[in-house]
């Protein structure tokens, strides 16, 4: 009954489960983060990166190794 | 003797044999400070993991026991200036802690659907008036139901479970006509959907829900908050008791108060409090039995008697054999009279509960006779239960619902910053209606611990010298001089003469603290036994010991008084210790010696005259009487049987959190009358036009969401600005100073 205007609506098919999918993608990243206890301190996750252990705490513990060996 | 304290009994073992610790940190002021534990931490040989959460202030320690001991983590702490106890959680807390992480999984998954629905909402809504086709329409209903009924399903728990245990035990709460407004929303879209009809109710009844769950998860969080903090407080007030190892009887061990068990056997020095209810074994000494009975003076005690934990050992050393907690006869009266006094309690019934239990009848007797009406003036009976069913979507108490928590949640934030502990959320309102504050004595105007009375008329810097003799000593009245004067390093070859006093070689002269012979001040007075003196050179001071009064307590009492409350003092102690304070305090109506019944029976007095009763006291002979009054508040320093009866549990050496609390809980309470007006005056509005048969879901959705955001945003109010700055200052950063201001009260 309306050929030309559905014609047009047959996008709808492909957006909307591209937009569901997206939504449940958000979704699923709450639910991980919550498992992962990401929010468990919002204080602490803001200076943490400022921390430079990566380099620190490897030295660190190749130290400790050397000792041990010792 | 001062071995580092063992504190394995909080160690627990994973299965790979790894040792986990969780630590309550006091001290941390900046993030520099997470870099300085963790480090201190992992340079500790066999500590393999150190995770210091700075939001509630814990560190999590992985270690292996073979290594390294718990002590010695506590130490390496306090080595660089942060005090540290093993902190235990508590099954309450652990349960808040999931609630919260439920409320907000199901918060997430409602937002989800709630924004994916309204997407096909909008465009129905809007396609209304033009020329959207019916099978777009149906398709975007169909949709929208395919998300809703399982988002409903997941969301809703936190609902449905309430609803259903209320009705169950045969009562209505906000629940019931939630979950009712829920369902049939949902299942009369259904039927909807299913014989192609213009309306849809989905996006209503997921919004309804997304707005109520964002609306517990912040009164949550901020109860997580609180409680977090709380038990904080709880572990670092944790204290050690030296014990005697069963196997080696010359053998003392330091450990938590929370590893004794009955049956051990503790030695308790001068000064030190009493870590558990016991009977003497060995020994005799005066106890200050202050923080039980509320008597000030102390009592003499020798082999076979029965001592409390939390009263303090004033004079020579004890052994004590620990008997089970709850024995002792004291404490079992206390325990009846507390069971007694409760039961009115549990009586009261809270606002939101009240207007629930007239609201759920109301509409849907409302909704029913809606039906009924326009069957009988010739609608279909399809039609008129669309009506009747779009009444109760409409009248669905999402604003009713949040009016309530919202504000809850902004106050107990308020409190927090005030330094108050909410134990229980009725706490909040029943302080908002109080008109009489009855106080106790000892601990609860006074500070718990006695202090230097005149330090005012000393000069600072013998006061400053005789703190840090003090520091030397056990004794109870150098303990109170050390506690006065704060931060105070101890003098270098301090000797001790025991009974009298301590010596140190200072400057050009050496320095004394003790008696006046000790001293070699030629001075006699009668209340010899509460004085201290310091001499160096020709100078000396004496420093008299007396309970004294919280710093502001005369200011907050004539404020109350001012704000038309009526004042009160009930204390245990003699009549001749009570008479000079309130006096100071300007208070008329006050009562010494009273027996725990005598202060239950004042406030039960007091009650039938009609006035709302606020208790605020510490002493375990307290504790019923805060049962029985109105509403009741506690310090932190109170005894635990108190903390538990209290509604709220403030902090710090100031009476200000009391002003402040009846000041927020007012403001607090009539923020909630008017948020539960501005959500009946809602349901008066929009109730007439569903009614009429007018709801569309479009009308539905604004209404709904609407009254929803106003409820809240007047919540806010609570924190908006300006009212902040009638709170009282936070308690001064130098407390040494602010004792020394004290003193002078009494």
């Amino acid at each position: 009954m309306c050929r030309d205007e559905c014609a047009d609506m047959n996008v709808l098919i492909y957006l909307i489960p591209a937009a569901l999918a997206l939504g449940l993608l958000a979704l699923y990243g709450l639910f991980w983060s919550l498992k992962r206890e990401q929010y468990d301190d919002l204080e602490g996750a803001a200076y943490r990166i400022l921390q430079d252990d990566d380099i620190q705490e490897d030295a660190l513990k190749d130290d400790g190794i050397h000792k041990e060996k010792k | 003797m001062a071995a580092s304290a063992d504190y394995s009994h909080f160690v627990k073992t994973d299965k790979d044999g790894r040792s986990r610790l969780d630590l309550a940190i006091d001290g941390i002021t900046c993030a520099a400070c997470l870099d300085d534990i963790e480090t201190a931490m992992k340079r500790l040989p066999g500590v393999t993991m150190a995770r210091l959460n700075l939001t509630s202030h814990r560190l999590a320690l992985t270690f292996d026991q073979s290594r390294v001991e718990s002590g010695r983590l506590v130490g390496a702490l306090e080595a660089i200036g942060y005090r540290a106890y093993p902190y235990e959680q508590r099954k309450v807390e652990a349960d808040e802690a999931a609630r919260f992480l439920m409320l907000l999984k199901c918060l997430g998954v409602a937002a989800f659907a709630a924004m994916n629905i309204m997407l096909f909402s909008i465009s129905v809504w809007s396609g209304e008036a033009s020329s959207m086709p019916q099978e777009t329409r149906d398709f975007f209903h169909l949709l929208s139901g395919l998300i809703a009924l399982p988002a409903a399903a997941y969301a809703g728990q936190p609902f449905f479970i309430s609803a259903i245990t209320a009705i169950r035990q045969g009562r209505l709460n906000m629940d019931v006509p939630i979950a009712i407004g829920v369902t049939l929303a949902l299942a009369l879209s259904v039927y909807e959907t299913a014989h192609h009809a213009e309306h849809a109710y989905f996006d209503s009844a997921i919004m309804l829900l997304t707005f109520l769950l964002a609306g517990r998860v912040m009164d949550q969080a901020m109860r997580r908050k609180t409680r977090a903090a709380a038990g904080n407080l709880a572990a670092l007030k944790g204290e050690n008791a030296l014990r005697f190892e069963p196997d080696d009887k010359d053998n003392l061990v330091l450990v938590p108060v929370a590893a004794l068990a009955p049956g051990d056997r503790v030695l308790i020095r001068a000064g030190e409090r009493v870590p558990a209810d016991g009977e003497i074994e060995q020994g005799a000494s005066a106890v200050d039995e202050s923080a039980i009975t509320g008597e000030t003076s102390a009592k003499k005690v020798s082999v076979g008697d029965a001592i409390y934990a939390g009263s303090i050992n004033a004079e020579g050393a004890l052994t004590l054999r620990v008997t089970a907690a709850g024995h002792a006869a004291l404490i079992d009266e206390a325990a009846r009279l507390i069971e007694a006094a409760g039961a009115a309690r549990s009586r009261y019934m809270r606002l939101s509960d009240r207007v629930s239990r007239l609201y759920a009848p109301a509409v849907h007797l409302t909704a029913l006779l809606t039906g009924l009406t326009w069957f009988a003036f010739g609608a279909s009976a399809h039609d008129a239960l669309v009506i009747a069913i779009s009444v109760l979507i409409i009248t669905c108490p999402c604003a009713l619902a949040l009016a309530v928590p919202t504000v809850q949640a902004m106050a107990s934030g308020a409190f927090f910053r005030a330094g108050l502990f909410l134990n229980d959320a009725t706490g909040l309102e029943k302080l908002g209606e109080i008109d009489t504050v009855v106080f106790d004595k000892t601990g609860t105007l006074t500070l718990p611990e006695p202090r230097i009375a005149n330090a005012r008329e000393i000069a600072p810097e013998l006061l400053q010298l005789a703190a840090r003799l003090a520091r030397s000593s056990h004794h109870p009245l150098a303990l109170a001089v050390a506690r006065s004067v704060g931060a105070a390093a101890p003098l270098p070859d301090a000797e001790e003469t025991h009974g009298q006093g301590v010596a140190a070689p200072f400057g050009a002269h050496e320095a004394r603290l003790g008696s006046a012979g000790f001293c070699g001040v030629d001075f006699s007075s009668a209340d010899e036994a509460s004085a201290i003196f310091i001499r160096h050179g020709d100078k000396w001071a004496k420093m008299a010991i007396r309970q004294t009064l919280r710093a502001d307590a005369a200011e907050i009492v004539a404020g109350l008084r001012k704000k038309g409350m009526k004042i009160h003092i009930l204390s245990g102690d003699r009549p001749e210790a009570v008479a000079p304070i309130a006096r100071l305090l300007g208070v008329e109506d006050w009562r010494g010696g009273q027996k725990p019944a005598d202060k239950i029976a004042f406030i039960e007095a007091l009650k039938t005259q009609g006035d709302r009763v606020l208790m605020v006291g510490d002493g375990l002979n307290d504790a019923p009487a805060l049962a029985a009054a109105y509403a009741s508040l506690s310090p932190i320093d109170a005894v635990h049987l108190t903390q538990t009866q209290a509604d709220a549990v403030f902090l710090g050496e100031r009476l200000a959190p009391v002003a402040s609390a009846l000041e927020i809980a007012r403001r607090a309470r009539s923020l909630m009358r008017q948020n539960l007006t501005l959500a009946i005056a809602y349901n008066v509005v929009a109730v007439p036009v569903a009614m009429a048969g007018q709801a569309s879901p479009l009308f539905a959705a604004l209404a709904m969401s609407g009254s929803s955001i106003l409820v809240t945003l007047n919540a806010l109010r609570l924190r908006g600005p300006g009212k902040s700055a009638s709170l009282p200052p936070k308690q001064a950063q130098n407390p040494g100073a602010a004792r020394i201001e004290q003193a002078m009260a009494p």
